[in-house]
């Protein structure tokens, strides 16, 4: 067999075999019974000390929500005068400019939502201190925040009825010390030892073999490179991200990083199984996101691994698969199983650019993001899917015409409420974000900004649109890859997606928050005969079919003007 | 509330002490050790640095191997792809200029036989490999223009040819520089 294919498929079974153990660790950890990472407890109460945090105390959802958005909006003001300022700071060796106010306004909006979107150049648009002491920062606390938000719903339907969802520093901490801090340190070894920069040295310069001049960017990645894949962050510390032969130096390197990436969102799901004691709903999850995944990732591979039909005309030999956009190292199977799941979780890091992939690819990963459930990021992929879930609850609750209930709690008006203006959400930010972007292109062609709208697209025709469609998809998904081809870097896309990044990380985060926190307090009803199980297969299937239906039917003719429209116009 | 945010401004200062300074700094510090020192492996010839082993440089000369296109021309200060998407009618044309220069020097070259990574650009701009085809449609055009064997380039570049991880996993390929400096070498 090819040694790309076993390459991924070694490198999917090696993900399983650590995510599973790995949730059942994570279930104990948040549920405060004893593991082998408690030597840890002393480090852990020194930080609540010094931070004058009393973790006994017990908090309601809103108690929750109110500290997690709190200490989000401290990092906000925080990073956004280090990114204007980094020019006058210290530690910045090769002398990079602070940023533009729009600038720094996505770029902290986009590391505090976990998104890394990123609109400047790791070599030339930050300093070291912006790297390690805002970014790097951002990528170890927002993915906390994800964990730490996803526990609530946990602890909502742990007990029968409660109102008491625990300490959010308890499990914000606790997803530093006991998860992402411990695993980011063997990440960033391994990385190291292979080849990947550490050290603090500035840029170098060397006379190439031919005699060309060349200065090289280098500078402490490998410390941000694990803690960008774990953490389903994804911003990357040079420019090119993990395509990067210093990101990514090898093979071994690249099975490591996707490894990283998935293990956490794929851990969640099985910790919320193992924490509610309810092991067989969580596999039922599982079941549908992998079903899902594989559903995106095989014509992925099949459209990547059969080339370029354009460059096939030519009459060159495409044996393994498209190249452009990839690396040789890596190979067109691990590119193209990479891009699946960097975009069904939010990590939005990428080892080849997919604005150069196949028209099909594109709309896979499309699609994914629209989805944005399938595993997802840390923490908040189950928070999203948790809304599809309320939805099929819903609906299924109408068609065999009885009170739909979750986990023994009944499902009422409010919390349908809730559930339908996150589902509307994402639609509207993306469609609306892309119509506003078109418009200023078509309409607004010279308008003043650092890169005029002409100048916008690196593609012409329906390669161009699926551009902005991708970036403002990319945004609400807080996903942070993109088509990069697009000219991002001006006041009208900084301000456009810093927007819509916001509200596509905070409103998804409290909806779901808020239905477990209501649901969790409600009366207890037992099960009975008449009660519907939303952990048989039918169930999966109903789940299954919402997910399909609201995102075709949102979605479709976006998909069918840009993607679509390319690969047709291609087979001609 | 005014709780909540004193408690937040404080507990971002430690983590900022753990997070920023005693993680990275002990990384650093175990960097060290490896064989680039965390500073990037450097390949050098007669004690002059000449390159990193993990960065492609430019090769223009026909006594050289040459690497891939690059949309960024092996700038190692500002990585990037040429983010061209596939069916646009400009990037068609440069690949079919790429495919031109190909035939034109390596004399006797079939064009079905030109692999397609070395006619599209890489996604850093900075890959330091080449397929093993792409390595072997050059070998004749690189023994001529130093006048030696065939058969002693052919020897190099199967030297310099990385296998799959464990014979298993990923693709193979050809470090450019590294077979260059051997070459440099005989």
């Amino acid at each position: 067999m090819n040694t790309e294919l076993t390459g991924i498929i070694a490198t999917f079974l090696l993900t399983l075999i650590i995510a599973i153990p790995l949730g059942k660790y994570l279930a104990k950890v948040f549920a405060g019974e004893k593991v082998w990472t408690d030597f840890l407890k002393p480090l852990e109460n020194g930080i609540y000390k010094l931070s004058g945090i009393n973790i006994k105390e017990q908090m309601n959802w809103k108690q929750q929500l109110k500290a997690l958005l709190t200490i989000n909006m401290v990092w906000l003001i925080y990073g956004f005068f280090v990114l204007i300022f980094q020019d006058k700071l210290p530690f910045n060796p090769d002398g990079n400019p602070g940023m533009t106010s729009d600038l720094a306004f996505n770029t902290i909006i986009s590391f505090v939502a976990n998104c890394n979107l990123q609109h400047y150049s790791g070599e030339s648009g930050v300093s070291y201190l912006t790297q390690q002491f805002v970014l790097m920062f951002l990528q170890f606390v927002s993915a906390a925040t994800g964990i730490a938000a996803a526990v609530i719903l946990f602890k909502a339907f742990r007990d029968k009825t409660t109102t008491q969802l625990g300490n959010f520093w308890e499990f914000f901490v606790r997803a530093i010390t006991r998860l992402l801090l411990p695993l980011s340190i063997v990440v960033a070894l391994v990385l190291t030892f292979n080849g990947t920069p550490a050290s603090y040295e500035a840029k170098d310069q060397f006379i190439s073999l031919q005699g060309d001049t060349v200065n090289v960017s280098r500078g402490p990645a490998a410390q941000m490179i694990a803690i960008k894949h774990l953490g389903t962050n994804g911003g990357g510390y040079f420019g090119a991200n993990s395509a990067h032969p210093f990101e990514n130096p090898s093979y071994l390197t690249n099975m490591v990083e996707i490894i990283a990436q998935t293990i956490i969102p794929m851990a969640m799901i099985i910790a919320f199984g193992y924490f509610i004691r309810r092991r067989k709903l969580a596999w039922t999850i599982f079941g549908v996101m992998t079903i899902g995944l594989f559903m995106l990732m095989i014509p992925t591979l099949t459209s990547e691994l059969s080339g370029n039909p354009a460059l096939a005309k030519m009459g060159i030999s495409q044996t393994t698969g498209a190249m452009e956009g990839k690396e040789v190292r890596l190979g067109p199977a691990a590119t193209a199983y990479w891009s699946t799941l960097t975009t069904v979780i939010s990590t939005g890091s990428v080892n080849g650019m997919h604005d150069s992939t196949m028209p099909l690819t594109g709309l896979w990963q499309l699609l994914a993001m629209m989805i944005n459930a399938i595993y997802g990021g840390c923490g908040v992929g189950l928070l999203n899917y948790f809304i599809y879930l309320i939805i099929a609850v819903f609906i299924s609750g109408l068609m065999v015409g009885r009170t739909p209930e979750f986990l023994g709690h009944k499902v009422e008006a409010r919390e349908i409420k809730i559930a339908a203006i996150i589902t509307l959400l994402s639609p509207f930010l993306i469609l609306a974000g892309t119509a506003i972007a078109s418009f200023a292109f078509t309409n607004h062609a010279d308008a003043a900004w650092a890169v005029q709208p002409k100048n916008w697209l690196n593609n012409p025709g329906f390669h161009g649109f699926s551009e902005m469609l991708y970036e403002v998809t990319s945004s609400n998904a807080n996903n942070g890859s993109g088509f990069e081809g697009l000219g991002d870097n001006n006041v009208f896309w900084n301000v456009l997606t810093g927007v819509i990044i916001f509200l596509g990380r905070f409103l998804p985060i409290i909806g779901p928050v808020a239905i477990a926190g209501l649901l969790g307090a409600k009366k207890f009803i037992p099960e009975s005969a008449g009660t519907l199980k939303t952990d048989t297969k039918t169930f999966a299937l109903m789940t299954f079919a919402v997910i399909l239906v609201l995102n075709a039917l949102s979605y479709f003719p976006a998909l069918a003007l840009g993607p679509l429209a390319e690969y047709f116009s291609q087979l001609r | 509330m005014k709780k909540y945010i004193i408690q937040s401004i404080r507990l971002t200062l430690v983590l900022i002490v753990l997070l920023c300074i005693i993680y990275p700094i002990s990384i650093a510090l175990a960097g060290k050790l490896s064989s680039g020192k965390g500073d990037g492996e450097k390949i050098a010839k007669n004690g002059k640095t000449i390159g990193y082993a993990l960065l492609g440089q430019s090769f223009t000369k026909p006594e050289y191997f040459w690497g891939r296109p690059s949309a960024v021309a092996y700038n190692a200060a500002g990585s990037a792809g040429s983010n061209k998407g596939p069916s646009n009618p400009d990037y068609l044309k440069e690949v079919q200029f790429r495919i031109d220069t190909l035939l034109k020097y390596n004399p006797g070259l079939k064009k079905s036989d030109i692999p397609a990574d070395m006619v599209t650009a890489s996604g850093s701009g900075l890959d330091p490999n080449i397929s093993e085809q792409g390595a072997a449609i050059q070998i004749a055009r690189v023994a001529k223009a130093r006048k030696i064997n065939e058969e002693k380039v052919k020897e190099l570049v199967a030297m310099n040819t990385l296998k799959p991880l464990l014979g298993l996993f990923g693709p193979s390929s050809v470090n450019v520089l590294k077979l260059n400096v051997a070459l440099d070498n005989l």
